[in-house]
């Protein structure tokens, strides 16, 4: 499966899509496979504050537990909600499957993440 | 299960097979094993419906022979071996004095004074010594660790028989439950085992290791035509949670008594004294104060092992193992909690990360198959 190119990555498998100081956020292809069967998605409240590099939800796959990690520091604006009963889109569509969206409230950490290319070189 | 870095990894004999298959690799039990091959739940749901093949050559073979092997084995043993013909198989226990899991075992009789006791991949050094110590004195009787001599095939499923079946003169279709025989696999000397650990039937190979590769890739040829697939710990672990086996280092250790973890079935109460009998006799004559169950979440969520289990707002119990199962569809798992909360539809919560959620007893096994 192809990396978007229009999205950004972590090191932590998360990408986010940035529309001018918002992103919607979901894990990547690699990190799906890495789970396999993901089960459950807990995701944070409408208002939640985030930080770059700390947990805003997690994701259960049958085999572990894992953190998301957010791309940004910022606001949860928006939840998908879907999610909660169909789990199993992360696996089929991990680039469509966004989990949250991100107002974002420090622009420059943008430079931080990868872009496609860096981040399939990374799971390489 | 936690890996100290600066050990290296062991190999089963089908290690580059795997690797070679693309297997998905993880340390588990001090061996670099498959977890997954296509993908847990589609192996899962292949030994449901058709048949896996799995590689369990980790599993360790311990050996025990001499004129007074039975006493040996009988005294290190929990469960009766006095009953096994030669041929047969029990599922029993290796028990500390105060009646609780140095490991869980299967005890084969080779001979009228000659057993394999299979053990478990992690416990294959400490559960010799163990042996070694204790058979001390009882006689005429060795422990041989001659687990480097065995590759281990399992094959499980409903079409077990059938993969099997033409790669073997041993007659399977007259082979019982928990019995053996010995021929060739493949054109390669093998016992065969009517065992396994997935709650389907199914055969168990024990083989040269060096010709572990051939038998591999024969089974899976005779499986083509029924869609057999090779199958990781993943979905080991799922089928045999589903089943309602117990898996030593989780729901059972030395913490945990057999008749806690209802286990009393593998428990020769007849036999002589054996390690951890008088513990046990009077655990049972008193009632154990805390019991295995299984349980189903009524909430969303998986209890997993180690959570804790509530009632109101009083810790009471212990999560030992969970997931969700692929073939029942549900979040499933095995817990301790106190005798008077073990009734079936009792219900009790599970601390989720934070989160107490709901869950309710349930009969164990989970999943039975159709005889």
């Amino acid at each position: 499966m192809a990396y978007p190119t229009g999205f950004k990555y972590t090191k932590d498998h998360e990408w986010i899509e940035l529309t001018a100081d918002q992103g919607k956020v979901g894990i990547t292809d690699y990190a799906q496979q890495q789970l396999g069967d993901v089960v459950y998605v807990e995701l944070p409240e409408v208002g939640a504050k985030v930080k770059q590099g700390q947990s805003f939800g997690t994701i259960e796959s049958v085999k572990a537990v894992s953190e998301l990690y957010s791309p940004v520091t910022g606001e949860i604006v928006e939840v998908n909600s879907a999610l909660k009963d169909k789990p199993e889109t992360v696996n089929a569509n991990p680039h469509d499957s966004w989990m949250v969206v991100i107002k974002m409230t420090v622009p420059s950490e943008e430079a931080a993440l990868l872009d496609a290319a860096q981040y399939e070189a990374l799971v390489k | 299960m936690e890996q100290a870095t600066d050990t290296p990894l062991k190999k089963t004999p089908l290690n580059a097979r795997h690797r070679a298959s693309g297997a998905k690799m993880v340390p588990f039990g001090g061996w670099d094993m498959p977890v997954e091959y296509s993908g847990l739940s589609n192996e899962h749901a292949a030994v449901r419906t058709r048949a896996g093949i799995f590689d369990v050559s980790h599993m360790g073979e311990i050996e025990i022979a001499g004129t007074d092997a039975l006493a040996a084995v009988q005294r290190i043993s929990s469960n009766d071996a006095s009953k096994l013909a030669v041929g047969q198989a029990q599922y029993s226990g290796l028990l500390t004095p105060q009646g609780t899991f140095v490991d869980d075992l299967l005890v084969y009789r080779l001979g009228t004074a000659h057993f394999l006791l299979v053990v478990n991949a992690g416990n294959i050094a400490n559960d010799y010594a163990w042996m070694v110590e204790h058979i001390h004195g009882v006689g005429d009787a060795v422990a041989v660790d001659s687990s480097s001599r065995y590759a281990l095939i399992a094959v499980q499923g409903p079409e077990a028989l059938n993969v099997l079946q033409p790669l073997t003169g041993v007659d399977l279709a007259s082979m019982k439950y928990y019995w053996f025989g010995h021929g060739e696999v493949a054109n390669v000397r093998a016992t065969v085992s009517r065992t396994g650990y997935t709650g389907e039937d199914g055969f168990e190979i024990f083989v040269p290791p060096a010709q572990a590769d051939k038998v591999w890739l024969a089974l899976l040829e005779s499986g083509k035509a029924a869609d057999v697939i090779p199958c990781g710990l993943g979905a080991r672990d799922t089928l045999r949670l589903e089943a309602g086996m117990r898996l030593h280092g989780n729901d059972i250790d030395q913490s945990i008594t057999a008749v806690e973890a209802d286990l009393n079935w593998i428990v020769g109460w007849k036999k002589d004294d054996f390690i951890g009998a008088s513990a046990l006799r009077e655990q049972k004559a008193s009632g154990p104060k805390r019991k295995i169950v299984g349980f189903e979440m009524l909430e969303r969520g998986i209890g997993r092992h180690g959570y804790d289990a509530y009632v109101g707002d009083a810790k009471v119990g212990l999560v030992t193992s969970g997931t969700q199962t692929p073939h029942v569809k549900k979040a499933i798992g095995m817990a301790y909690l106190p005798i008077d909360h073990t009734a079936a539809d009792t219900e009790f919560d599970i601390d989720i990360r934070g989160r107490r959620t709901r869950a309710r007893v349930v009969p164990m096994p989970f999943y039975k198959r159709a005889k």
